[in-house]
Formats: C-alpha cells, structure tokens, sequence
C-alpha cells in the first residue's frame, strides 16, 4: 500500500463529485487551498478545535519527490498537539553527528545531541510524502471523531473575487466548475502561488545564480547515519559542495552544487548523475536512483501575510534556501500561528485585527529565516574573490582551531522563532530564563508523568509553578485552562525550574494556545491574567 | 572596551618586520590568505564586538 517509490505518490484523497455541484453556491467558514505539509496542518489544527474547514487540492494525494527532509523538534511538539507526531518519529531518521569536510579532509564533527529532557528529538529525517501522508492519516482519525474537516482532491482554484465579507472561489473539477464562498481562505499552494498571482501580490526577494542537483539513492550501505557536507569536493565533477544524508527506507539524500551556467536537461541525465554518485559513493557502490530534481533557489517574502480575508502561509508568503531546513519547517509554524487566531475569529471571540498579529509574527519569523539562509548561502557560494578567500581561511582554521568552527556555515538548522517585542504580548516581570521570555515557544521538560508540552494542549494556559494559580475559567468566553506545578512533586529532574524559575522560587505563566509565552510573573491575581489574555488575542485597547 | 588606536606595540619596527617575513616568497593568493587567517586569529581574540565593530570602521576609512 505504501509505496516507498518516490514516482508514486500516496493517493490520499481521491476526486470524488461534489454533491453540491450545480446546486445553489455553498458557503462554509474557511477555504486551505493547498493539501501539502501546511495547509493539512492548518486544516487538522482548526478542526480539532471544531471549526469546519474545507481543503482544495489540485491533486489527488501527496506529490512527488522527498523535497524537505528535516524536519526540527519544534515542528514536531506542533505536530504532536494535533497528534500525528508518533508516526513521524517512529519512522524518521534521528541523526545528531555531522561531519564536515574540505576536499579530501574532514574539517571537524560536530553532535547535535540536543539537552536531555524533551520528549521530541532535535531533527529527524523524513521525506516530506511520509510527513504529509501522517498528517491526513490523522485527519481521518480526527474526522472520525467527529472534526469538521473535508478534503477535494482535483479541485482546483482558477479565480478569486474578494469582496468586503467573504471571498467567493472558482474551482475546476473533473465533472466542470463550481463556484464556492469561504468566509476566510487560507492560500497555502506553494511558493508558485496561483493565489498570490490572481490577487497580483508581489514577491520580492533576491534569486541565487546557483542550481542544485538532487539525487536520492536507494541502498543498504554502511555509512554511519551522520550528515556528511564537503566544501569543494574531491570527487570528480561534484561541483563545490556535496551533502549526503540518510533518509528512511534506506534512501540517501545526495545534494551537488552545480553552478550557475548548466544544461539542466544534460544533468538529469541518468546515465551522468550516476557518473557524479558513483564518483561519491565509490566504483562499484550498488544503489537504485529513486528521484532526480534539480533546483535553483530565492530568498524572499510577500510584504504581509493578510489581505483581508485571504491569509498566505508557508512557500506561498515566503520562500528560503533549502540550507537549514528553514522552509516546511517554518511554514508549519505558520499554521501552528494562524489557527488559534482564525478560530478564535470565527467563533466571534476576538476581533478580525487579531490576524493582523499573524502577518507581524511570521513575518518577523520569515526574515529571522531569510537572514540565515541567505547567509548560509553566502558562505556556501562565496561572491566575490575576497569571500572566497576568508571562506577558506575559516574552513582551513577549523581544522586545529576550534574557534574558527563555529563560523563554518553549511545551513544553520532550524530553531523556532521568538516573538520578541510583538504587539500580543504582556508583561514579562519574572525575571525568570531568557530562553522562556514573552514570546518564546515553551520549552518541553520531563514532569512526574509525562512532558510539559502534552499538557499545553491549543487553549491559553495558566501555568503555575510552586504559585497559587488565580481562580480563573475563561475571558471573554475563551476558556483558560490550568497546569498547577509544584517542584517538589512534579519536578523529576529539575528540568522544570532550570527552564521556568531559573534563580526564581516561583512563577505564573500565561501561554497561548500555540504555546509561545504572552506574559509571566512572580505571581498574579485574575485582573492580570484577564488583561494578558485580552492583550493577546488583539484587544487592548 | 574601547578601540585603541594609540600606539601599543612594543618594539614596532621589530614587529613589522615580522609581519613582512610572514608573507615573504608567498604569491598573491597564498599572501591573501594568510591575512585572511591572521584576521580571523586576531578578531578571535579580541571577540568584543564593539570594538571589532570600531576596528572595522577604522580600517574602512581612507
């Protein structure tokens, strides 16, 4: 049933009639066009908590390809909220060691073994299909028991007419059009974004004159599960830098930077890209090559996110580098941003200018991406003779010196943004760790059963340690729910007061259903939590 | 910190002379990068960011 095939695609969602074809224009609350990685988080996000929400996707199941491969620790804490984490970690690869190398010689290894006491590993690798295909499966668990969720496969968007309270949707199916309102649409179809074109938004960025060769193996050799990148690599005809990195179902990811002037049609060549991994792998390496791409890449984003009742999310707002898995990864905080907002809109609990804080919050995390991945790839490409230079003069310092490794830049890895200074947020007068601050996505750590993150499950929280949590249920009908801690009894390793009190005896923190901290304190009484939850769901006045 | 600018090498004639035969018989490129190096040594040790930032905008200045 599972085909590990990368030329076949999961069918998850077949075409199916719509029943409602040819009948009066349907409205329903929210629209995701796009089923990839986004959308369907978005879709299993805003469904659980039960508002209806309707994909379009122009396909009918999962696209080709492994494209994103890693995927970080904070995507799968998002990815465990909604519940389809399990699966993803079970059949991922968890790798900590990689290995850099100059030509022929290593330059230095480096362990990514993240600080214990999180129940997500810091990355694993999983083709991207494996990744999507877990979040439909968990649809289907989550329609079951009862989420408004529904999926069109062939459907799909051919025009869009906004108007001031609803937008109103083109879609072209097997059996002819059909038109449809949504009262909100997520545009989640991808960095070409059909949407973004129709409504005319731009898409500025910078285009890197480089192109990429993607070859992913399938064979059952002896190489460590270690990330291995060379700089300027001794095997013939590699380009100027090469990644191998192991995927599941004994396929390798196999990444040559090619240059910029290359026959694109010469390179996806069989017969030539064999050349190149033989070269890597050594003569007589047996191996199956699964799928071939080559890309070129651009960093850039749209100017915002919302455009009134049209949201964008993931590649269709913001585009990066592939160094450092910053592009599904930070596409999923997208949804992980937008969904409580949005559900909370629907439902009448905040006001709509509650989604102009998702526009300012990833946009701050797209640029936080773009930033490091351009810089990545400055380091990868170097642009002029005299970065070329001190490119080499770092990797060659890095060899004895350990100073010079942490410049070494083949793709910083993704880490979850903070929301530094953002509109939303309130107090922070805890003086508690820097890395648990207002804004900051909450930190797992080990409790007497189970982690801290399974108990932070999508509604703002009153988490209270060693404090006496105020007597308090909902805010203006958005219900507050408690997690009341003492280190004493639910502290196993400490982990909890190193990440939550640091030199402090006590602290309430006020979490938000995506679980970024909106305020804390020493202490707080009900007057203080009301105006936080306010603050941060746009009502302040 | 600040930046210092006044003179701090002891021995500055000997000094430069170091420096000269550090580079001597090295072609451009090998020259270049032993600067390279030099630099990335130098700013290490130093490590406070101001005053890199300072130093940078000093030796940018002509």
């Amino acid at each position: 049933m599972v085909d590990v095939r990368y030329d076949i695609a999961f069918r998850l969602y077949p075409y199916e009639r719509v029943q409602t074809q040819g009948a009066a224009r349907q409205r329903v609350p929210v629209v995701i066009v796009g089923g990839g990685p986004i959308g369907m988080a978005a879709a299993l996000d805003l469904g659980r908590k039960g508002t209806p929400v309707l994909v379009l996707d122009d396909h009918e199941g999962v696209g080709q390809g492994s494209r994103a491969i890693c995927f970080a620790k904070r995507t799968l804490e998002i990815a465990d909220r909604l519940g389809a984490a399990r699966a993803m970690v079970d059949k991922g690869v968890v790798w900590n060691v990689g290995k850099v190398f100059h030509g022929a010689d290593q330059v230095f290894e480096f362990n990514l073994q993240p600080e214990p006491g999180h129940e997500m590993p810091a990355f694993i690798n999983l083709q991207q299909p494996y990744f999507e295909k877990f979040l439909v499966d968990e649809i289907r668990v989550a329609q079951k028991e009862g989420a408004p969720i529904d999926i069109r496969g062939r459907n799909a968007v051919t025009g869009i007419t906004r108007h001031a309270d609803h937008v109103v949707l083109d879609v072209g199916t097997p059996d002819g059009p059909y038109q449809i309102a949504a009262d909100w649409v997520i545009a989640c179809d991808g960095a070409r974004s059909p949407i973004r074109d129709m409504m005319g938004l731009s898409f500025d960025g910078r285009v890197f004159e480089d192109n990429f060769l993607i070859a992913d193996v399938k064979m059952t050799a002896e190489f460590p599960t270690e990330r291995w990148f060379w700089f300027e690599p001794p095997f013939k005809n590699s380009g100027q830098s090469a990644l191998l990195h192991k995927q599941p179902d004994d396929i390798w990811r196999i990444d040559f930077q090619l240059g910029w002037d290359i026959d694109r049609k010469a390179e996806l060549d069989p017969a030539r890209v064999r050349e190149r991994v033989d070269a890597m792998l050594g003569a007589g390496a047996d191996y199956e090559l699964e799928w071939t791409s080559i890309y070129t890449f651009q960093c850039r984003r749209m100017k915002k996110f919302r455009h009134g009742r049209v949201l964008f999310a993931g590649d269709s707002a913001h585009q990066v580098s592939p160094f450092g898995a910053r592009g599904a990864n930070s596409g999923v905080q997208d949804a992980d941003n937008l969904a409580w907002k949005l559900d909370l809109v629907i439902k009448g609990l905040a006001p709509d200018t509650l989604l102009d804080s998702y526009s300012a919050e990833r946009v701050h995390g797209a640029d936080e991406n773009i930033l490091n991945s351009t810089r990545a790839t400055d380091f990868l490409t170097p642009k002029s003779e005299t970065s070329m230079t001190f490119r080499n003069a770092v990797l060659d310092l890095a060899r004895r010196h350990a100073f010079a490794r942490p410049m070494v830049n083949s793709g910083r890895l993704s880490v979850p943004c903070v929301y530094d200074g953002m509109p939303l947020n309130g107090p922070d007068a805890l003086g508690g760790p820097a890395a648990t601050r207002v804004g900051a996505p909450c930190l797992d750590a080990p409790l007497d059963r189970g982690f801290l993150l399974n108990r932070l499950t999508g509604h703002f929280t009153v988490l209270s340690i060693n404090a006496s949590a105020p007597d308090i249920a909902e805010v203006d009908g958005v219900p507050v729910a408690h997690v009341t801690l003492t280190t004493d009894r639910n502290d196993p390793t400490g982990a909890l007061a190193q990440r939550y009190l640091g030199t402090q005896p006590q602290a309430v923190y006020l979490i938000r259903p995506d679980q970024h901290v909106t305020a804390r304190w020493p202490g707080c009484d009900t007057r203080a939590v009301t105006e936080a939850v306010r603050q941060a769901i746009g009502k302040a006045a | 910190m600040t930046l210092n600018l006044s003179p701090n090498i002891a021995d500055p004639d000997g000094f430069y002379d170091e420096l000269l035969a550090a580079h001597e018989g090295l072609d451009k490129a090998a020259s270049d990068a032993l600067n390279a190096r030099l630099i990335l040594i130098l700013c290490n040790h130093i490590g406070d960011r101001e005053v890199l930032r300072d130093a940078l905008a000093a030796a940018s200045k002509t």
